[in-house]
């Protein structure tokens, strides 16, 4: 989503404003809503956080590679990702690991979920099922030959398992 | 269910029956999930979407926790429709916006919403009177989990749900709870304490513009992250923080009262003849004098009228409402004289 003012830069500010009696969302980049607000700064931790989505810097060996990087489910390009904000499909998660688990990192100060799973009808304290996922992504990983991201996934195993 | 029977309805949420419901409006839980390698609603073309809308339709029809519930197609409703239900909190602006392959599914008690082909496929909420977020909780797991056999959801054992932004992935969900926090306002201190929220990783934000030139005195505070912690840590982080406020607030009326209590209570009762009195009044007017009239019922100043009817009467007045209520367009100055109108008998004693 792009700035509702300059239309140029990615717009993580979102806020709602009442003018003459309208309800009004207004999606702005963080230099407009510094302009538009002196006072916004502080209120926005969020706008922070998102701007990491701009200023994320890849790693510069791959910089080749991820400008020429694209989901092959959705076709979207991980310069669109860097252009919009939003990812295309699920796929395009998995295509882009390595620049993602970073910024997830980097947003949300952890990249591991914890918590519920569709698998389970239970909330997910249950570190053997979160394992056997686990493991089964592994297989995968080193079928598809990804093994970069199989040994992300191998030291998660034996984070989880150290922990049992 | 059809739209204009909400209008003579108060949500469960709005009735004031929760814990903490002075201070604390609301609580809401949201769940964004996605169907699996589907494009995401933005990245979708038309058949993907409408394909979407049609499975989770059917889905929902499938569900025995969501047997009570109405879908009403974005495209089936006019302007003043959409608004409506933006202004009752049931959709948000965004799924207003293009209304094609949308569509969004209420309960009669309208404590769900779930909303399609939004930012995500399906953003779920559950919302509860006062503080209240584990029971929004409790109900809203059931029905995902329900929802999750009927449907595919975009999920990865490390990432968890998938979302097309980054910054809902991991549990995909949001807490938010609604504040009146007119002492803090009226103390100057508002500010300090909104700073120091965002500096836990939490959200803020006016519920009617922003900071100090919130109107109302309402602000919502929500989590930042969603992944690297189970929903029930996230809840009880909200809940900590939540407390910390209602405390903060609870300390300011409290320092009001001893130092300025003649000012104040002469506030509360202008507010309150204003309202009683006026036959033109603009929304933001009426909802600066409801917060402070809200306080004083909160202190007892004001001892006849409940909550609830001030909580109803925040939603009543705006827009879209009081063009339900006439059931026909009215412009600006119109809705200010029917505004007024409205007031003055909600609020004759
Ligand atoms: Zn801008
Ligand atoms: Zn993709």
């Amino acid at each position: 989503m792009l700035c509702d003012i300059c239309a140029k830069n990615p717009a993580t500010v979102h806020l709602t404003e009442i003018i003459d009696d309208q309800m009004n969302e207004l999606h702005l980049c963080e230099e407009c809503a510094h302009q538009k607000s002196a006072q916004m700064e502080q209120q926005f931790g969020l706008s922070d956080l998102l701007a990491g989505l701009t200023e994320f810097e890849k790693p510069n060996a791959k910089k080749e590679v991820a400008v020429s990087l694209k989901c092959p489910n959705c076709g979207l390009g991980y310069t669109d990702f860097k252009k919009i904000g939003r990812l295309g499909c699920s796929e395009c998660y998995t295509t882009f690991k390595r620049y993602l688990a970073p910024l997830l990192k980097k947003i949300h100060g952890s990249n591991l979920h914890v918590g519920k799973s569709p698998f389970k009808v239970a909330v997910s304290t249950d570190k053997k099922m979160d394992l056997e996922s686990l493991r089964s992504e592994l297989q995968r990983a080193v079928e598809m030959e990804e093994f970069e991201e199989a040994a992300r996934i191998r030291d998660q195993i034996r984070r989880l398992e150290k922990k049992e | 269910m059809q739209l204009a029977d909400l209008v003579n309805r108060t949500s469960e949420w709005l009735k004031s029956t929760g814990p903490n419901s002075d201070i604390v409006i609301s609580s809401r839980i949201r769940l964004a999930r996605n169907l699996d390698k589907v494009p995401f609603p933005h990245w979708a073309n038309k058949k993907q979407s409408e394909n979407v809308l049609l499975s989770v339709e059917e889905a929902v029809a499938k569900t025995a926790e969501l047997k009570n519930t109405t879908t009403f197609r974005l495209m089936d409703l006019d302007s003043i429709d959409k608004q409506f239900l933006i202004e009752r909190h049931m959709m948000s602006l965004e799924l207003a916006q293009k209304s094609d392959h949308k569509a969004v599914v209420i309960d009669e008690e309208e404590t769900i919403a779930i909303m399609i082909n939004e930012e995500d496929h399906i953003r779920m909420q559950v919302m509860q009177s006062g503080l209240n977020l584990f029971e929004a909780w409790n109900i809203i797991n059931k029905i995902d989990s329900a929802l999750s056999k009927e449907l595919s959801f975009a999920f990865l054992a490390d990432l968890g749900y998938l979302t097309a932004c980054p910054t809902n992935a991991g549990t995909g969900m949001r807490g938010s709870v609604m504040l009146h926090l007119p002492a803090l306002v009226m103390t100057n201190q508002i500010n300090r304490v909104l700073a120091a929220i965002a500096k836990l990783s939490f959200n803020t934000r006016g519920l009617y513009g922003e900071g100090t030139q919130a109107h109302g005195n309402f602000f919502q505070v929500s989590n930042q992250v969603s992944l690297g912690h189970s929903e029930e840590e996230i809840i009880e982080n909200i809940n900590g923080l939540i407390r910390q406020i209602v405390e903060q607030e609870n300390q300011a009326r409290q320092a009001l009262l001893s130092e300025n209590r003649l000012l104040l209570e002469d506030r509360v009762n202008r507010s309150f003849a204003l309202l009683k009195s006026a036959h033109i009044i603009s929304s933001q007017e009426t909802i600066d004098l409801l917060s402070m009239v809200r306080l004083g019922c909160d202190l007892e100043m004001i001892k006849n009228i409940g909550r609830k009817t001030l909580n109803e009467l925040f939603i009543l007045i705006q827009p879209a409402h009081l063009q339900k209520i006439e059931n026909k367009k009215l412009s600006s100055n119109e809705r200010d004289f029917k505004r007024a109108e409205l007031i003055r008998k909600k609020l004759a004693i």
